[in-house]
């Protein structure tokens, strides 16, 4: 009898699976465990390994990687959690971007600009989801790809020069001031080992600490959310609409909620993107938002701290295999701007693989796909 | 609304006579008035571009009692369970389609005000919901739950009492659909009808006035059914109202207190189980006249029998070509 042996695995698992919290407390020490043996690969390690082990370092720790983090737990509560398609994410980015730093050049003090930047996509998910939450998932995916190609068009018109910098795009000393005067961390420059950065500065530790930190209160705010009964409600919704709706339930206001939050968190993490840097409507579009999809993915949709290992994972091992590539294939084979763009289509593949193989990511519950019908 | 919200006194609906007597009151005739009705329906009509899926015109369901609902595939019974829980709109929506529950009037509303009113249903298809455990999915049934409130969800201490309420009435519920064990189960590794069971009993966490059953039996093994029924008739004794659609015609015949036929979207008949399947319209358009002959039977090999089914099956087509169907399944 198939079904009662795999009964009986299923028992088993369950009877060796540790308690949730003990759980997320070995995910969390897994994953610092191991930046600390990248750390200390890249410090005491010689030569090409040395050098390839700092290099994801750097990018592991980057504030853009926390703000991808950021953006990939929003699009957890859209897809993972609900079931929401949203192919659109970066646009939730761009526009969280755009109403923050816009905000600031016109003498908007820093709280409100970050209000009105997350303000600006709450309202685009409510604009978003008003036609299109009452009908199959399908148009939703269909409306946020296309919404969010609009705005990138709308950012880089022309006509638009004075607010948005067209496709030369906003500078970052333009917006940036008011953020670093707020650090504590003082002027000169630290080091660990050899992450050697500017204490305040551009990209220094300040916009690295504020946006760790962010990923980190946007875990717990959504562990809190989705082991309450509203997160359950969320579940039931990604599992059959129609019998959550026969229950009683407004499943329309709830899934609106799950949008908006997402959003708003797609909107904060576009604002840790652009503080390092600049905003550039192009640096936002497509691609981003199927990153955010691939660390997703690769992490583990449903989970907690799938987003955060996922994103930060994406972007080391494209690191990884960049390096290696251009270590160990001769130039005269692959120049080094080759191995950039061999290192994307690994990636590529590798997601491939990863949703044949082992499509729940690395933390999913394989039980969750296992029934699939 | 007075008269429909109290019950009929002196009526217990555990007790058999009086369940006789009470519907022995009622003329058994399509859109007869019951004496004490939960639920009316008036002028519901249904249809698909040229295809009139559902056309009632009246009907009454009885406060306390298990009616069925039968009719032949395409029947609109799937299609009218929809118009009335919400998830369809009739296409009589302007032109006078009413409905009322336990006094309330539900012309205009979502499946999930419909079953707030305290009418729920079951699918066709079970709905179970595949990867949550199954206390989750009977979690999920209760209704008024604060932390499903958004802004309350995040502070535990706002539902955790609650929370601790709910589980012990999903785990009774359970217990006495004898899926305790399988708690922590994923609702997708359940059988199909360990599914089904679990279906009635998460709609049964919401506290239901009425129940509303779609093929509860269909797929079930001979000795789940028997718990089933058993289930849904301890339903119907402490006071609830239940409707079901089932092709089983000894389940029929077993639980129901009441039947109504439905054929290509009309009620046809009504009456008392026994009544309107000896009702020569009823056989006609559904039962066929050996409904009460074992198929597995060895004496229906008899050539003289054969030759006479096949007679009638002769018959019957040349009359179906004669009035062709063109109903279908609603959905």
């Amino acid at each position: 009898m198939t079904m009662d042996a795999e009964a009986r695995t299923l028992a088993e698992e369950q009877g060796k699976e540790p308690s949730k919290s003990r759980r997320a407390l070995v995910i969390a020490a897994g994953m610092a465990g191991g930046l600390v043996l990248l750390w200390l690969v890249g410090q005491f390690a010689p030569g090409d390994v040395g050098s390839i082990a700092r290099a994801m370092m750097r990018e592991a720790l980057s504030p853009q990687t926390a703000a991808v983090a950021v953006a990939v737990i929003g699009l957890n509560v859209h897809f993972g959690f609900t079931g929401l398609l949203n192919i659109g994410q970066a646009g939730f980015m761009l526009l969280g971007a755009y109403g923050f730093t816009i905000s600031i050049r016109y003498d908007v003090p820093l709280v409100p600009a970050v209000l009105i930047g997350l303000l600006a996509a709450i309202v685009f998910a409510l604009i978003l989801g008003l036609p299109t939450l009452k009908l199959r998932g399908d148009y939703l995916a269909i409306v946020t790809i296309s919404a969010a190609e609009i705005i990138r068009y709308v950012g880089r018109s022309a006509l638009l020069t004075d607010f948005t910098g067209a496709a030369q795009g906003i500078q970052g000393k333009t917006y940036r001031d008011p953020f670093t005067d707020l650090s504590f961390f003082g002027s000169g420059e630290a080091s660990i080992g050899f992450l050697n950065y500017q204490m305040t500065g551009v990209n220094g530790w300040w916009v690295r600490f504020v946006a760790w930190t962010l990923v980190a209160l946007c875990v717990l705010g959504i562990w809190l959310l989705a082991r309450s009964p509203w997160g359950r409600l969320l579940r039931g919704i990604r599992e059959d609409e129609l019998a959550i709706l026969s229950l009683g339930k407004n499943a329309f206001a709830v899934k609106m909620q799950a949008l908006v939050i997402g959003g708003a968190l797609g909107a904060l993490g576009g604002m840790i993107y652009v503080l390092p840097s600049s905003v550039q409507p192009d640096s936002m579009g497509r691609a981003l938002t199927f990153f955010a999809w691939t660390a997703l993915l690769l992490g583990g949709a449903a989970t907690i701290f799938g987003p955060v290992l996922g994103s930060i994972l994406f972007f080391t091992v494209r690191i990884f295999i960049k390096g290696t590539a251009d270590v160990v294939v001769p130039n005269s084979l692959m120049n080094s701007q080759q191995t950039e763009q061999f290192s994307w289509i690994v990636v590529g593949v590798a997601l491939m693989l990863l949703v044949i193989f082992k499509p729940q990511g690395i933390l999913g519950d394989k039980r969750e796909l296992r029934f699939n019908v | 609304m007075s008269e429909t919200t109290t019950r009929t006194p002196g009526f217990d609906s555990a007790d058999p006579e009086a369940r006789r007597a009470l519907m022995a009151q009622v003329a058994p005739e399509p859109g007869s008035a019951k004496p004490d009705p939960i639920l009316k329906v008036d002028r519901i009509v249904r249809s698909f571009g040229g295809m009139t899926a559902v056309d009632v015109d009246h009907l009454e369901v009885q406060r306390g009692v298990i009616t069925a609902l039968i009719g032949p595939n395409g029947a609109g019974k799937t299609t009218f369970f929809n118009l009335i829980t919400g998830f369809d709109k009739p296409s009589s929506a302007r032109e006078g389609a009413h409905w009322s529950f336990d006094g309330a009037t539900l012309d205009k509303t979502s499946p999930a005000n419909v079953a707030r009113a305290g009418m729920v249903r079951t699918f066709q298809l079970t709905k179970a919901l595949n990867r949550m455990t199954v206390l989750d999915n009977m979690m999920l049934g209760a209704t008024g739950q604060a932390g499903e409130n958004l802004l309350k969800s995040w502070l535990s201490p706002l539902w955790r009492k609650q929370e601790r309420e709910i589980e012990e009435k999903a785990k009774d519920l359970l217990q006495r659909f004898k899926l305790l064990e399988k708690k922590d189960d994923f609702a997708g590794s359940l059988s199909g009808g360990q599914r089904k069971l679990l279906e009635m009993a998460r709609a049964l966490m919401t506290d239901p006035k009425m129940i509303m059953l779609d093929e509860p039996m269909a797929g079930v093994n001979p000795a789940l059914t028997q718990s089933l029924l058993g289930h849904i008739q301890s339903l119907r004794d402490e006071g609830m109202t239940v409707l079901f659609v089932e092709h089983d015609m000894h389940m029929v015949r077993h639980i129901s207190d009441w039947v109504v036929v439905m054929a290509e979207g009309r009620v046809v008949a009504e009456g008392a189980a026994g009544e309107v399947m000896s009702n020569p319209a009823v056989i006609d358009a559904y039962l066929g006249a050996h409904h009460d002959t074992d198929l597995g039977d060895d004496s229906l090999l008899a050539d003289a029998t054969m030759e006479a089914l096949a007679d009638e099956v002769r018959d019957e087509e040349e009359a179906q070509s004669e009035a062709p169907r063109t109903t279908e399944e609603g959905r």
